[in-house]
């Protein structure tokens, strides 16, 4: 089933309409649809903007990293420093508490400043990766995250250093403040519809098609007549530019940037992330997110509950993703199409049964 | 001063031959896999490439397409000295190539495959925007799929396919675009009778201003489809001339057709 599925998307290759896609979705997502949509209704605001919210935000920077290394088979550990250079930018160039240092922008010129900054940056950190491979490319992109840590760690001047910056405001406009809980929840709501909708829309247009070539046999690519490096750097451009994104909604969550936002932890905290929840398709990340998020919020009060110390948590985490790495390689999204082929086949079985038995009377 | 210039032109205008190899080396280590050598095909012609294994016809393959820079010497493509040029340059001025194991995006579709290698030679390779139903380039894609008989598996994943099927996407992905010249490195190998057959057919059934270099070990489907065959023996070239005369030659029956290739 996974593989007439496979066939579905191919086949919708050529350009269709809004509403024709959205005919052939399933009833999965529907009811996830809907249901994100009513959260405010039913979820108190804690679950609202501390789990969904917070998910998708991190969703969002792992969606990066699953666009790179699903369709261009590039594993980038640069992703989360992306999204915490704009999420710098955004407080050095905008509003926050330490004033001697941000520069007081209004937020309509520091959030795209930061975006197109940090886009570059992590397109000119792709550059610098880009002609390495597998491992390699972990280790470049894994030495530019360090680097990044330790120099807001230690420059005072533009970083302030170890204390980073707090009272970071998300702004207020329209009439509506988007720091309140309701109207940040659909905020990152609409943008991770928007790039989940643009990572499937790009996947089947010619740059995405030409992207999983390169993943599947470059130096063919090249004997077709494309660029592969070109190919690959404006790869990481594009999911550079979601990172960044991302890291404007985190700082306007977290209303506070440091280093640790940057620090090796969660830099590989991302491709823990996309991994568990699924490289193959853009909403693996979000799974993955979720799946972070809960454990990290709950794994505390559960692991004190049978006795143990509440600070393994990362105990829990890492168990998890060897338990999905072992049995499933393409993480959650790989075990639920599993289940539903399974359920599908069994249906089907008992439907044949069914008629084997009417016809016996 | 305008003599270089004029001279460029009158030769890109088509009186250059199709491809120009002079004194061409490709060292690995201490190991010449190519040692000088000096090779010209015109324009529409179709040329079997013979020799052992190891003999080197791959080797020249990938320093024609650019896969390897040469150690030495200089490669013509139509009176125009692409030496220096990466892959893609040469493809996109008309070269193709084919692959003897064969070399495709198993993840991808068929048509997908095709489409991607029609897409390659054309503009916009970096377009975000998904190509229309009545898209002539998606038209070409399926039109190319037909031509190698693939149009009923045109939606399958590339790695389901048969090995034969592979193959012939295989040529289809070299015959997109507007090839000029085109080389296939055993197209048969591993085909059945019926395949072979096929094969025959389509590569005679180019376009007269299409031509080739061909590697095959077999000698029923070389000797139907070229004019002229080049022997190679070391890295060098061993010997040039007409099927016919290749196939009777004394020195080439014992080292080639009679060593243990029979």
């Amino acid at each position: 089933m996974a593989i007439a599925d496979l066939n579905l998307e191919q086949r919708a290759r050529t350009r269709e309409g809004f509403p024709a896609w959205l005919a052939r979705r399933g009833t999965a997502f529907w009811v996830v649809a809907v249901l994100l949509l009513v959260m405010p209704a039913i979820a108190s605001p804690f679950w609202l903007v501390q789990i969904f919210a917070y998910s998708m935000i991190l969703g969002l920077v792992a969606l990066g990293l699953m666009f790179l290394a699903g369709y261009g088979g590039i594993v980038s550990l640069a992703q989360m420093t992306v999204a915490a250079c704009a999420g710098y930018l955004v407080a050095i160039l905008g509003d926050s508490a330490i004033s001697q240092i941000s520069l007081h922008w209004p937020w309509w010129m520091a959030a795209p400043v930061a975006i197109l900054v940090a886009t570059l940056f992590g397109t000119l950190s792709g550059a610098l990766s880009v002609r390495t491979e597998g491992i390699y490319t972990i280790m470049i992109t894994l030495a530019i995250a360090s680097a990044f840590y330790y120099l807001a760690l230690q420059n005072y001047t533009i970083f302030n250093g170890f204390s980073g910056f707090n009272g970071i405001k998300p702004p207020v406009f329209l009439g509506v403040d988007w720091g309140q809980n309701l109207p940040f929840y659909y905020l990152t709501l609409a943008c991770s519809a928007l790039a989940y909708g643009a990572v499937i829309y790009v996947s089947r247009a010619p740059f995405g098609l030409a992207l999983q070539g390169t993943r599947d046999n470059p130096r063919r690519m090249a004997a077709l007549g494309f660029d592969v490096v070109a190919h690959r750097i404006a790869a990481y451009a594009f999911a550079s530019f979601i990172a960044a994104c991302a890291g404007v909604l985190l700082v306007w969550y977290q209303r506070q940037i440091s280093p640790g936002t940057a620090g090796v932890g969660p830099v590989v905290d991302m491709l823990i992330i996309a991994v568990v929840g699924g490289l193959s398709r853009p909403i693996g990340p979000f799974i993955g997110a979720l799946v972070y998020v809960l454990l990290r919020t709950f794994s505390l009060d559960m692991l004190e509950g049978v006795g143990l110390d509440g600070k393994r948590y990362q105990l829990l985490i890492g168990l998890g993703f060897l338990v999905i790495v072992l049995f499933s390689p393409d993480g959650l999204i790989g075990i639920w199409q599993r289940l539903r082929e399974r359920y599908r086949k069994g249906s089907e079985a008992r439907e044949a049964g069914m008629r084997i038995g009417g016809g016996s009377p | 001063m305008s003599a270089v210039p004029a001279r460029e032109s009158l030769a890109s205008a088509g009186s250059a031959n199709a491809l120009e190899l002079r004194g061409v080396s490709r060292l690995f280590g201490a190991l010449a896999a190519l040692s000088d050598v000096t090779l010209s095909v015109r324009p529409g012609e179709r040329r079997g490439v013979l020799g052992s294994n190891g003999a080197g016809k791959t080797t020249l393959f990938n320093c024609i397409t650019g896969d390897f820079a040469p150690s030495t010497g200089l490669i013509r493509f139509f009176g125009e000295d692409v030496t220096a040029f990466p892959p893609q340059e040469r493809i996109r001025r008309g070269l193709r190539r084919t692959y003897q194991i064969s070399s495709l995006f198993t993840g991808l579709s068929v048509l997908d495959n095709v489409y991607l290698a029609c897409r390659g030679v054309s503009r916009n390779r970096f377009s975000l925007v998904r190509p229309r139903r009545d898209d002539a380039l998606v038209h070409a894609a399926e039109g190319l799929v037909e031509a190698v008989h693939l149009s009923a598996v045109k939606d399958r994943l590339v790695g389901e396919l048969a090995y034969g099927q592979q193959r012939q996407l295989e040529i289809a992905l070299a015959l997109s675009g507007a090839p000029r010249f085109i080389l296939f490195d055993e197209p048969a190998a591993g085909l059945s009778p019926t395949e072979r057959r096929d094969l025959v057919h389509i590569l005679t059934s180019l376009p007269a201003h299409i031509g080739y270099i061909i590697i095959e070990h077999d000698m029923d489907v070389a000797l139907r489809v070229v004019e002229s065959v080049t022997m190679m023996h070391n890295g060098r070239i061993f010997k040039e001339g007409r099927p016919d005369e290749i196939e009777s030659d004394p020195e080439v029956q014992e080292l080639y057709l009679g060593g243990g290739h029979g």
